[in-house]
């Protein structure tokens, strides 16, 4: 995978190993922010910010400070507090820069920190030794992905609202089953890199 | 009180099946009972370390930097818990690969130790940790099995539905995960419904 060339790297983000429906990470955003399509794409862009930078800064993090000291048993602990002050930092940023966007992205700002898509990302740029490039884009796509499964399971679910489930199955037991349908029609993409 | 907060986290505030805390790793590495099992005994160490130490510095931490304290209290026990893992049971490490590190961000443990280790005292909170360790085990265990004995006609690598059964592969495949969760959500919800009339 190292050797991978972007739009590689790309696909597989996006489609093949499409973060939510076939790795299972950030199934909490998921499930909880996905009742409407418009809040679904507000925290499908706060992601995408928030993994961009944060899988730039923890590249740094791991080949600039921890391995040239010995210290990668604290990744996952040096990893979590980046991203936790990242997410703090951004938010402080864009409520001064842009009360726009802020007010558009805000509320899933403090959301993000526990959101497991984050870290694994991290986590995964570093196991697949990608260069800064491909982390880049590779964070990139990865949120693009998480972005387009998300928006599209708020559509559906938007349509469940209204359908007539019988009752044992109402809330998220449909919607899980409705996720497995997703994620049957994304495993047609294994194969495709 | 202390077997109540021991109860409550199995039963009656399952954190899977109640509270859908803690989804990733509950849907990720339930391919079998032994990794279902593997896994809730892992976060379960974790919780039952960190809310024990979270009760006993909750009177040193500011509560302004309490969650990122927390973190770091949570992150140092995953770390620890990982290395061990890796030390004894290397093939249980390798099949849980990232989740272990991901432990750190399963909401269950961030939420026992903001809602309960932070105001109880010590015993309580190791208590409480216990309970809901227990509970994410069981329905992880549950799942993985329910999903081991469609996927691959066994459980915990016992064959049950013998030679002649064709495993349905879709099982421990991801939408097998969500398939499986859902419809184990629902049959949950339909003994509530029926209990409740």
């Amino acid at each position: 995978m190292e050797n991978a060339s972007l739009l590689v790297i790309m696909v597989s983000a996006i489609l093949v190993n499409n973060f939510v429906l076939s790795r299972f990470l950030g199934i909490c955003p998921f499930l909880g922010v996905s009742k409407q399509v418009e809040t679904a794409f507000g925290m499908g862009m706060a992601v995408t910010f928030v993994m961009t930078l944060s899988g730039i800064l923890t590249y740094f993090v791991h080949y600039k400070l921890l391995v040239p000291n010995g210290l990668e048993f604290l990744q996952t602990a040096a990893f979590i507090l980046v991203i936790a002050s990242l997410v703090q930092f951004v938010e402080i940023v864009l409520q001064k820069m842009s009360p726009t966007l802020y007010q558009a992205l805000g509320v899933f700002l403090p959301l993000i920190t526990t959101n497991c898509a984050v870290l694994g990302l991290a986590l995964l740029n570093i196991q697949y030794e990608f260069g800064l490039l491909q982390t880049i884009v590779h964070s990139f796509f990865a949120a693009i992905g998480f972005s387009l499964a998300i928006v599209l399971f708020a559509g559906i679910r938007e349509k469940l609202e209204i359908s007539d489930v019988p009752l044992p199955f109402k809330g998220f037991p449909i919607a899980l089953i409705t996720a497995s349908l997703m994620s049957i029609a994304f495993l047609g993409f294994t194969g495709l890199v | 009180m202390n077997i109540k907060n021991l109860t409550n986290g199995i039963l009656k505030e399952n954190p899977t099946f109640v509270q859908l805390l803690g989804m990733c790793p509950t849907l990720a590495v339930t391919t079998s009972a032994v990794n279902g099992i593997g896994m809730g005994l892992a976060t379960t160490a974790v919780l039952v370390l960190s809310n024990l130490a979270i009760s006993l510095l909750r009177n040193f931490i500011p509560s302004k930097v309490r969650i990122p304290a927390f973190i770091v209290v949570i992150a140092s026990f995953v770390t620890m818990v990982g290395m061990i893992m890796e030390a004894y049971t290397p093939d249980l490490y390798k099949a849980l690969g990232l989740f272990i590190p991901l432990i750190v961000v399963n909401c269950i443990i961030l939420a026992r130790a903001e809602a309960f280790a932070s105001k109880n005292g010590l015993v309580d909170s190791v208590f409480d940790g216990i309970g809901m360790g227990l509970g994410f085990t069981m329905s992880l265990t549950i799942l993985g099995s329910v999903r081991e004995l469609f996927g691959n006609g066994s459980i915990f690598n016992v064959s049950i539905l013998g030679a002649s059964y064709k495993p349905a592969l879709i099982m421990i495949l991801p939408p097998g995960a969500f398939l499986a969760l859902g419809l184990l959500l629902a049959l949950y919800n339909y003994f509530q419904i029926r209990r409740a009339n």
